[in-house]
């Protein structure tokens, strides 16, 4: 952060949480705009997919992938958006009831756009990537006995989500080791749980129900299929 | 039927007699049955609406998936929820949802048996688009106006509550014995109003993405505004109001038939 930045941000903050007249509306919503998080000037987009719609077939449709990606996923990008504006005007206003009453749309909104990203993300098309010999594969097994002990505890916990929700294989920064994990709905794991996310698999039906209808077990088992392993080690690297 | 005829048989000598009457007894046990009860209507019935594929797949597969899953823990006895009574689905609903704290197998009970209870009454709830009934001619529609003001304002609540339920879930219309009122509820999972004291369900539907994802894919107002203006069976919610106020607790209760048992 620049000096100009450390110096204006505290002044533009307690400027913009004046309730009273003291600021102009539009200078106190250009504020809160400068001062929200998101990026390009207060607005998330929908981030392209690293392949064709086409590409993760036949586990997963390109009918699948579209109404995903542009319908579901974008979804929760504009909704995020709106909430993060709400909230903008809350926090300007100083409004905390309000603040507080935006919970459940930025957890909601919020984690969809965050799962979805990483999703689109560990996923590649089938027979393009394969696990290595490496820390991903040291960290699996020293975890969970085995590759493959690992793929059917996974399967099993993530198939056996009530409803809608999420599968993931998360690193642990405080032990070191990876867990699996699930998620109600579109609760976001690491910040839940504090588990960095390695490995995520949806299972809304809405991931699976062109392609398997209620079958979500075929789902599950064949998605490993698509997996892109070398996202996963990326993203592990990173973590440690 | 099944016990009658073994009784029939037990007859002569003692050993034999006592083995058979403890094989009569685990043989009621194991025909605890909740039914996978049929469509009101062909799959067909309800278009454009719920098209075939959907309610095919959603009363042939999910619903009675549930059915048979229910039925499956029930019988292999994990569960220790008083088989030796006549247990109506709702009761095992309501007890297995009070054990839920303490064992995963009633957590697993729960889930089923209320998600075969909701399925059967939101079937229920629907009718062939264009059947003539009016809720503003039922006792039902008067209390909608006593409790919301207008339909509209019923309206409004309930396709709210159906919008807005994040991820899988339930709207409900249930009418609150303890203040007399109708109110709009909604519910997660395979949650339900049986579990909430007082609270008796008059109309539901179903806002899991399988009720709707063929037919309209991420689009669920678009679903929610059809089953409310085109499908919903008034017939069904009155009935379920009638007895609700008569103290019975409506909502297609049904006790588990001695034949059955």
């Amino acid at each position: 952060m620049s000096a100009t930045t450390k110096l204006l941000n505290p002044a533009l903050r307690a400027a913009a949480n004046l309730r009273s007249s003291a600021l102009p509306k539009d200078v106190s919503k250009t504020a809160a705009a400068y001062l929200s998080a998101a990026p390009s000037g207060g607005a998330h987009t929908l981030p392209d997919l690293p392949y064709d719609y086409n590409a993760l077939e036949p586990v997963i449709s390109a009918e699948t992938m579209t109404l995903h990606h542009t319908k579901h996923h974008n979804t929760y990008v504009t909704n995020l958006n709106v909430a993060l504006e709400k909230l903008d005007a809350a926090v300007s206003a100083g409004d905390v009831s309000g603040i507080i009453g935006l919970e459940g749309a930025l957890k909601f909104n919020g984690g969809g756009h965050l799962n979805h990203s990483l999703f689109w993300e560990n996923l590649a098309s089938k027979g393009s990537s394969e696990i290595k010999d490496g820390a991903l594969k040291a960290a699996i097994t020293e975890s969970f006995g085995g590759f493959e002990d690992m793929k059917k505890e996974m399967s099993a916990t993530t198939i056996a989500v009530q409803g809608s929700g999420w599968g993931w294989l998360g690193y642990n920064p405080k032990t070191g080791r990876l867990e699996i994990a699930t998620r109600a709905n579109q609760d976001p794991l690491q910040a839940t749980t504090g588990l960095v996310p390695l490995l995520g698999i949806d299972v809304w039906e809405h991931a699976y129900y062109v392609d398997y209808r209620n079958v979500r077990p075929d789902y599950v088992n064949a998605v490993w299929d698509v997996v892109n392993w070398d996202v996963v080690e990326q993203r592990l690297a990173a973590a440690k | 039927m099944h016990s009658t005829m073994a009784r029939h048989q037990c007859s002569y000598h003692l050993l034999p007699t006592v083995a058979c009457l403890i094989g009569v007894f685990v043989t009621a046990l194991a025909d605890i049955h909740v039914p996978h009860e049929p469509l009101p209507y062909a799959t067909t019935a309800l278009e454009p609406h719920i098209n075939h594929p959907t309610l095919e797949v959603h009363h042939g597969k999910h619903y009675k998936k549930y059915v048979d899953t229910t039925n499956s823990i029930l019988g292999d006895g994990s569960v220790g929820i008083g088989t030796k009574k006549k247990k109506s689905l709702e009761d095992i609903i309501r007890e297995s949802a009070r054990q839920q704290q303490k064992s995963s197998s009633s957590t697993a009970l729960f889930n089923n048996a209320a998600q075969a209870w909701n399925h059967a009454f939101y079937f229920k709830c629907m009718r062939p688009p264009g059947s003539s009934d009016a809720v503003t001619a039922t006792t039902v529609g008067a209390a909608i106006k006593r409790s919301f003001g207008t339909y509209q304002s019923f309206r409004d609540s309930f396709v709210k509550a159906a919008n807005t339920a994040f991820g899988s879930g339930w709207a409900w219309l249930v009418y609150d014995t303890a203040t007399d009122a109708l109110l709009v509820t909604k519910t997660i999972g395979a949650d339900n109003p049986l579990t909430t004291a007082g609270h008796v369900p008059l109309l539901t539907i179903d806002v899991w993405e399988h009720a709707y994802y063929l037919d309209y894919q991420n689009m669920r107002a678009t679903y929610v505004d059809a089953f409310v203006d085109k499908l919903i069976n008034w017939e069904f919610v009155e009935q379920n109001f009638v007895t609700a106020v008569g103290g019975e607790g409506g909502g297609g209760s049904k006790k588990l038939a001695d034949e059955e048992l």
